[in-house]
């Protein structure tokens, strides 16, 4: 989870803001209201850990790579956004640690024509969920499956999401979501309910607003964009459906698929976008 | 310079892929198996014990049929009592379909056990428009000398007084228990030290829910993390003449978490017992008692915890003189690591319980029942612990489709409708039980395998008791739709264990109350050996709907025993010098 200053500031109030510190704002928001209300965290070591190792890691790695200290707000992002979701077997810290030094290191080592190709959280997370499933979940955490709260967070995530100009993202993904669970509900034929409520949760606010609108991973177009986040849509229905087929070899997948489907999609389609632009160049 | 710079940088990466993988297999293996010297051994002898009891699962109504298997997968439980004092403890099982007998286990004194419910009149409590068994606690409500029998159910409770001739009297009507309740727990406790053994029962499902007449589908937790919205849990004070009365709200502790398991001990040393609370999708709650006239609910470190309770078993896990508290919760792989709680208890020194649970301690699967016994008496309480939810059609697994719910908002949830159907899958099923072997400060290791444990059955109660009089804990489990176990202690101290090695001792105590209430349940015994002292408290329930013989079991090691104190329930306290070991002592409260 990571933002830059590819969006010009925009006025707000007449304050000139950065859409990525209203990025910052947002996770801050979110940490400080789960924590307070839910307990969301587990232990203030976590977040210490995780928040610790992405600062010094980007801090460390952009200095010596690149000659220069780089703004720490995307590790500060990543570091909230790790603690919140990485949810590990009880009292052992090392997802913490090893997930933050590999989520930020993958922007300096998993690159193509200088940019890196994964959301740092994204490839994290997705790289702990399949290697390490005897020690990790994802957040497990629900923040009290609250309305209130959780309509708390929507709105200021709609709001700063639309002041980033990363709102056509959002909506795209929410309205392909939706549009996926009707079919498999009907595919499937469970309660329509079952399959809209996913989406209903804080996992998917943390996904919708952090991870796939990060705009150092999408590609360059505003339709481009969208047509990227409903290929992620898509490749998550097809995870699920698996899930409630029972595909054993997929069950690895079907643990969290709106991440894991993102961390297929997205590296290929920055992949792909890059070489693009990098051929009409 | 650059590029071997980042050559350094890409090595470390993968040194860090690298690391993940090899701490994600430690992880799993220490969830796995043993490597330590083995030094419990149990047989499983139900049937050859005469013991051939099948939990029946109760049938609900046809509203809820998409998830049925789930929320019925409870009720098969088991409690322990001498109920005809003849000095073998006798086992009294639960099941829960409409028809289906419970039983009453008379212990024969020859290894074996005969089914006596029936003409005891303890078998035929389910029945429609009553209810179904959830579970059941012994305890001599009216000091007669004869250990009563209470039954929770998803329905009305029923008191039993036993007669004293081998027959139970029911005697709900005029107890003022007859409250239709939806009960997974209930305990024995004199809360108020008058001698009188009051009863706490608490809630899961709401009271006003009928399972067999629903009016609504709206019954499930509104939040899978601080749900409020289960039974009411109840508090009947014995008014000594055979008739309860509610006394919830004056004293404080109507909780509507979703409780599953209570206990109640002295746990802050104060002299009075309170009150240990296991809550599904919520945090543990322990109710301080205030000198019997109200409890407070502590926060003592528990509510940093939001997790699936089941069970709270008491241990003295390393013998400090001190209730330590564990709490089974929910560990799936990939989905969910809750992880059971090992709270050890400071709360004389700091106010609170420190959460240490690692390895097998705290990942035991989808965790029910568990109970603290010395099962090697090698001085250190192990920690045997009942695992599986619904054991069905393996290749079909749940958890992706409540997967989908879990992170939901709660009023989709709530509305059982909306729960993906369950059909035929399972929800981690056939999950192995755990026996945790503790050797102090190195910690606990899982020697199930070692020992003999190794049935897949749907674990949900887990009692000890020395069936067979001999110095040794054995262990009886009882399982959802299936068989209960006996596992047969097949140690034989205080013979040597292994060449070279000193046998170990024991110490058993059975004690008599006077002043207190006569099964003494509440007393707590503090047993000095060595350096070490332990200390255990006369149950009056706990584990995951369960209760453990009512005599006490120290192991000693190759120690030399010392003193031992007793603080009865009036608030008494006796000190003991010169008991012989490896000997059942029968101790009488000072009048």
């Amino acid at each position: 989870m990571t933002t830059s200053a590819q969006a010009p500031a925009r006025s707000l109030a007449g304050i000139v803001i950065d859409p990525k510190y209203l990025i910052v704002f947002l996770i801050t928001l979110v940490l400080v209201v789960g924590e307070a209300q839910y307990g969301i965290l587990g232990g203030y070591p976590r977040l210490a850990t995780t928040l610790g190792i992405s600062v010094a890691t980007e801090v460390l790695l952009s200095w010596w790579l690149r000659g220069r200290v780089a703004n720490v707000s995307s590790a500060y992002i990543t570091g909230i956004s790790l603690a919140l979701l990485i949810k590990p077997q009880a009292n052992i810290l090392w997802p913490f640690a090893l997930g933050a030094f590999l989520a930020i290191a993958s922007k300096y080592v998993l690159t193509y024509r200088g940019r890196h190709l994964w959301n740092p959280s994204n490839f994290a997370i997705a790289l702990l969920v399949l290697v390490a499933a005897d020690s990790v979940a994802i957040l497990s955490h629900q923040w009290g499956n609250d309305l209130g709260t959780n309509l708390v967070i929507w709105a200021f995530g709609l709001v700063i999401a639309w002041r980033a100009r990363v709102l056509h993202v959002t909506l795209t993904y929410v309205a392909c979501f939706i549009g996926f669970a009707v079919l498999r509900h009907f595919i499937v034929g469970g309660p329509l309910f079952a399959e809209l409520a996913p989406i209903t949760g804080p996992m998917y606010q943390l996904f919708v607003f952090f991870m796939v609108t990060d705009p150092r991973t999408t590609v360059s177009t505003r339709r481009g964009r969208m047509i990227v986040v409903a290929i992620v849509a898509l490749v998550e229905t097809l995870i699920r459906l698996a899930g409630d087929y029972q595909l054993a070899l997929l069950r690895p997948l079907y643990v969290s698929p709106p991440i894991l489907a993102l961390a297929f999609v997205g590296p290929v389609a920055m992949f792909l976008d890059l070489r693009r632009t990098a051929s009409a160049a | 310079m650059n590029s071997w710079r980042r050559f350094i940088v890409i090595a470390a990466f993968a040194a860090a892929i690298v690391a993940v993988v090899v701490l994600n297999e430690r992880a799993a293996g220490s969830v796995a198996g043993g490597g330590a010297r083995e030094t419990i051994r149990l047989r499983e002898v139900a049937h050859a014990s005469g013991i051939d009891f099948t939990h029946q699962a109760p049938t609900l109504d046809p509203k809820i049929s998409n998830i049925a298997p789930h929320v019925g997968a409870l009720g098969a439980c088991v409690s322990v009592a001498d109920f005809n004092n003849d000095g073998w403890p006798d086992l009294y099982f639960t099941s829960s379909r409409f028809g289906a007998p419970n039983a009453l286990y008379l212990n024969q004194k020859d290894g074996t056990f005969r089914d006596v419910g029936a003409e005891a009149g303890v078998a035929d409590v389910n029945r429609p428009g009553e209810g179904v068994s959830m579970g059941a606690v012994w305890g001599d409500y009216d000091n007669d000398g004869f250990e009563d029998l209470l039954v929770y159910k998803w329905g009305y409770p029923q008191l039993f007084h036993n007669l004293g001739n081998g027959r139970f009297e029911d005697v709900t009507a005029q107890s003022g228990l007859r409250r239709w309740m939806n009960s997974n727990s209930a305990v024995w406790v004199d809360f108020d030290r008058d001698g009188l053994l009051d009863l706490y029962i608490t809630g899961y499902f709401r009271s006003d829910i009928d399972f067999w007449h629903l009016k609504t589908t709206r019954i499930m937790q509104h939040s899978w993390e601080f749900a409020t919205n289960g039974g009411k849990n109840l508090l009947f004070k014995n008014l000594g003449n055979g008739h309860f009365t509610d006394v919830t709200d004056s004293l404080g502790v109507g909780s509507t978490r979703w409780t599953l398991a209570v206990t109640a001990a002295d746990f802050n040393d104060d002299g009075w017992p309170d009150l240990y609370l296991a809550n599904d999708y919520g945090p543990e709650e322990l109710y301080l008692n205030r000198e019997g006239k109200r409890f407070e609910l502590a926060s003592a470190g528990l509510s940093d915890d939001s997790k699936s309770g089941m069970a709270v078993a008491l241990g003295d896990v390393y013998n400090r003189g001190q209730h330590d508290v564990f709490v089974t919760n929910i560990s799936e792989k990939g989905f969910l690591f809750q992880g059971n709680n090992l709270r050890l208890n400071f709360l004389k020194e700091l106010g609170r319980f420190d959460e240490v649970a690692k390895g097998p301690v705290a990942d035991a699967g989808w965790a029910w029942g568990a109970q603290f016994g010395d099962l090697n008496n090698d001085g250190l309480l192990d920690l045997v612990i009942a695992n599986g939810f619904i054991s069905a059609d393996s290749t079909h697994d749940y958890w992706y489709a409540m997967s989908k719910i879990a992170g939901a908002q709660g009023n989709i949830f709530e509305d059982a409708k909306n729960w993906p159907a369950i059909g035929t899958a399972s929800l981690s099923g056939y999950e192995r039980s755990r026996v945790l072997l503790n050797r102090g400060q190195a910690g606990f290791v899982d020697v199930a395998q070692e020992a003999g444990v190794t049935d897949r059955l749907d674990g949900r109660a887990v009692a000890m008791a020395d069936l067979f009089n001999r110095g040794v804990l054995d262990v009886v489990v009882a399982n959802e739709r299936g068989r209960a176990l006996v596992y047969r202690n097949a140690s034989s101290p205080p013979e040597p264990l292994s060449r070279g090695e000193r046998g170990n001792h024991w110490l058993e105590l059975k004690l008599v109350g006077t002043r207190s209430n006569r099964s003494a349940i509440g007393a707590e015994v503090t047993v000095e050996f060595g350096n070490a002292r332990q200390r255990q408290v006369v149950d009056g329930g706990s584990g995951f709907c369960s209760q453990n013989d009512r005599r006490l079991h120290f192991g000693l090691g190759d120690q030399r025993l010392g003193k031992v104190t007793i603080r009865w329930p009036s608030g008494a306290e006796q000190v003991v010098n010169g008991l012989a070991i490896d000997q059942l002592h029968v101790i009488t409260e000072p009048r």
